[in-house]
């Protein structure tokens, strides 16, 4: 009785050894386990260094690539408490209008302005989402796609903060070598810190709150207070964005609270993968460079990566990276379905 | 001055209700939150403009095809994006919302955007009530606001259909087990919502121009409103309607125009802060989202 097929997945003999076993064996084993954590830092490290090869518009490219993939991890970070948002750009925002009205307003260095913008701005978009964060999942999604729009909307009525001119003629960072290194160390602080964050008991608490936050009541622990720290810590790297590449330009405006800096976070998330940190990178490597190459289209751009973020929603939903690190650690072999029959 | 915030509050408030009521109704009977909403409704007016001014059909005509092929449209829509991500609550969030940005900056990219693209009023001439000048076309409003709302209610609570779709979102799995179809309900109710949604366009963009950006602010009123008056509840979206109608039409009357925006984020924020489950939410609402 033969009846066919099927596909069946196993661990690759190195990633078993690897895994398992403390003591790594041969340098084909420590290759095995560092190569790919080693590549990207150093490809990120060395990639302000060849400005003379990639050109001062690539360099920029980048600096928007390292603000996006900042978002994404900031929004994987909520994921992983189970807060879905929908505007990223709140936080980006709320970052690049402290530091804007710092330095406008008290000519504060970005030396300081920067750390005071995350930090504050973090402070304050907790306060700002703290009512709501005893809602689940897309009511929280609609309340978060609603403030950044209410927010620019109240800016322009209100015509605090330069209103819709925004504030201009902010200090200058000093040269963009030394700004690609400080958003490129931010992020890969970001993702590793993270992920090394995910593996502590806090992290599993965070994670528990996701999976079943009613198991995490039943435990005894405050799951209100545990949001609330996710979030914080969610905050800060997308505030240090906005706060950042706002000294970059050196105008804050309405446009920082603009849809894009919802949509493309979240795009990248979807097309890395949730729940790794290095989805979210990845997934914003990929995105903004084809972006950039799409801008002569104008706004085609934005139905493109709509189309994008469909196929990927619907055809790939764990995400490049996840398959990636699928196919890196596991083959898959055909088995007869008769010899399982066997067996049962 | 009285006599104005009363009768523009009403005109508002209704305007309110058929704007949300298609994303409220979806919301409701299938738990899907289509964030197409705003995209639907400006697809409705270019796709009524189009009828009449390419194709030169008369404006009754014009209509009937619209709301019909707007209708087919959200079907199709759920059936090909929503459905196979079905219960992935972010996956059909990220998926809806991709269709309906999707729509307005195709729209946009196509150059919809300049002061030639209006719907022609039904009837034309404004009417004096109680020394305030108003035109007809807010008081045909009016009328099918009212009208939609009686029909929607007869609909969902005394026909076999409506009694059907309310069972699918009251509990998924009896209703399955008496022979209610699940995805086939779940399409019905986002083709409905689609066709209210360009209703809610054809009678009231003629009041002015249609604009992109219009999409997005449909999206956030709807939003708005059902946060307030508690989604799934329809008595509650027509008192949140009220509610930031007139709240709208006072604070623009005695503080500025620039505030009437404002109004909605003190709100929602307010509800939220007091009442997460909404004004009119009900203690099951409170179990799902607090």
């Amino acid at each position: 009785m033969k009846t066919g097929f099927r596909k069946e997945r196993i661990d690759r003999g190195i990633k078993a050894r690897t895994d398992d076993i403390f003591a790594i064996g041969s340098f084909k084993e420590i290759s095995y386990v560092a190569m790919p954590r080693f590549l990207v830092i150093a490809f990120l490290l060395t990639f302000p260094l060849l400005g003379n090869l990639t050109g001062i518009y690539w360099q920029n490219v980048m600096m928007i690539t390292c603000t996006i993939a900042l978002l994404a991890i900031s929004w994987d970070m909520l994921a992983s408490v189970g807060l879905v948002s929908l505007g990223q750009a709140m936080f980006f925002g709320t970052g690049a209008y402290i530091t804007g009205y710092l330095n406008h307003g008290f000519n504060w260095s970005p030396l300081l302005s920067i750390p005071t913008a995350t930090v504050a701005g973090a402070f304050l978009c907790t306060l700002l989402l703290f009512p709501v964060l005893r809602l689940r999942g897309i009511y929280f999604g609609l309340i978060t796609f609603a403030i950044p729009l209410l927010l620019s909307r109240i800016i322009e009525a209100t015509k605090i903060l330069g209103g819709t001119e925004g504030l201009s003629g902010l200090t200058p960072l000093p040269g963009l070598t030394v700004e690609l290194y400080i958003i490129i160390t931010a992020t890969l602080v970001c993702v590793f810190g993270f992920r090394k964050m995910f593996d502590t008991d806090y992290g599993l608490v965070l994670r528990g709150i996701r999976d079943n936050d009613r198991a995490v009541m039943a435990g005894g622990i405050n799951i209100q207070w545990f949001k609330t720290q996710a979030v914080f810590i969610a905050a800060l790297p997308a505030t240090f964005a906005g706060a950042f590449l706002t000294h970059h330009y050196q105008i804050v405006g309405m446009p920082a609270f603009a849809l894009e800096y919802s949509i493309l976070p979240l795009t990248s998330v979807i097309i890395g993968g949730a729940g790794s940190f290095t989805g979210a990178m990845l997934g914003a490597f990929i995105l903004v460079p084809i972006s950039e190459i799409l801008r002569a289209f104008g706004t085609l751009r934005i139905v493109v990566y709509c189309l994008v973020l469909l196929i990927f929603a619907i055809g790939l939903p764990e995400g490049i990276f996840h398959y990636i690190q699928r196919k890196y650690h596991q083959f898959e072999r055909l088995v007869p379905l008769e010899e399982i029959k066997n067996e049962t | 001055m009285l006599e104005t915030v009363i009768i523009f509050g009403l005109v508002n408030s209704v305007t309110l209700i058929l704007t949300a009521i298609g994303f409220s109704l979806t919301f409701g009977l299938s738990g899907v939150a289509n964030f197409a909403h705003g995209g639907i409704y400006i697809l409705s007016g270019f796709l009524a403009w189009v009828l009449l001014n390419s194709l030169g059909l008369p404006f009754a005509l014009a209509a009937v095809l619209t709301v019909i092929l707007v209708g087919v449209l959200g079907g199709v829509i759920y059936r090909v994006v929503i459905m196979p991500v079905r219960g992935i609550v972010l996956s059909e969030v990220v998926a809806t919302f991709a269709v309906g940005i999707g729509i307005l900056e195709f729209f946009r990219w196509r150059g919809f955007v300049t002061y030639d693209f209006k719907i022609p009023a039904i009837i034309k001439g404004s009417v004096s009530i109680a020394g305030v000048y108003v035109d007809y076309q807010r008081l045909i409003i009016i009328a099918i606001g009212l009208v939609l709302a009686v029909v929607l209610w007869y609909f969902t609570h005394h026909t076999r259909i409506g009694l059907a779709l309310r069972g699918m979102a009251q509990d998924e799995y009896t209703a399955l087990s008496v022979g209610i179809e699940s995805d086939w309900a779940a399409t019905l109710s986002m083709a409905l919502g689609a066709a209210l949604a360009a209703i809610a366009a054809l009678v009231i963009l003629p009041l002015g121009i249609i604009s992109i950006n219009m999409g997005y602010d449909v999206l956030l009123l709807a939003l708005a409103v059902t946060i307030v008056g508690g989604l799934e509840s329809t008595n509650g979206l027509i008192l949140g309607c009220f509610i930031l109608g007139f709240a709208r039409i006072i604070t623009g009357t005695y503080f500025g125009p620039e505030w009437m925006e404002v109004i909605y984020l003190a709100a929602i924020v307010l509800v939220l802060a007091i009442k997460p489950s909404g004004l009119c939410g009900k203690s099951k609402e409170l179990e799902e989202r607090v």
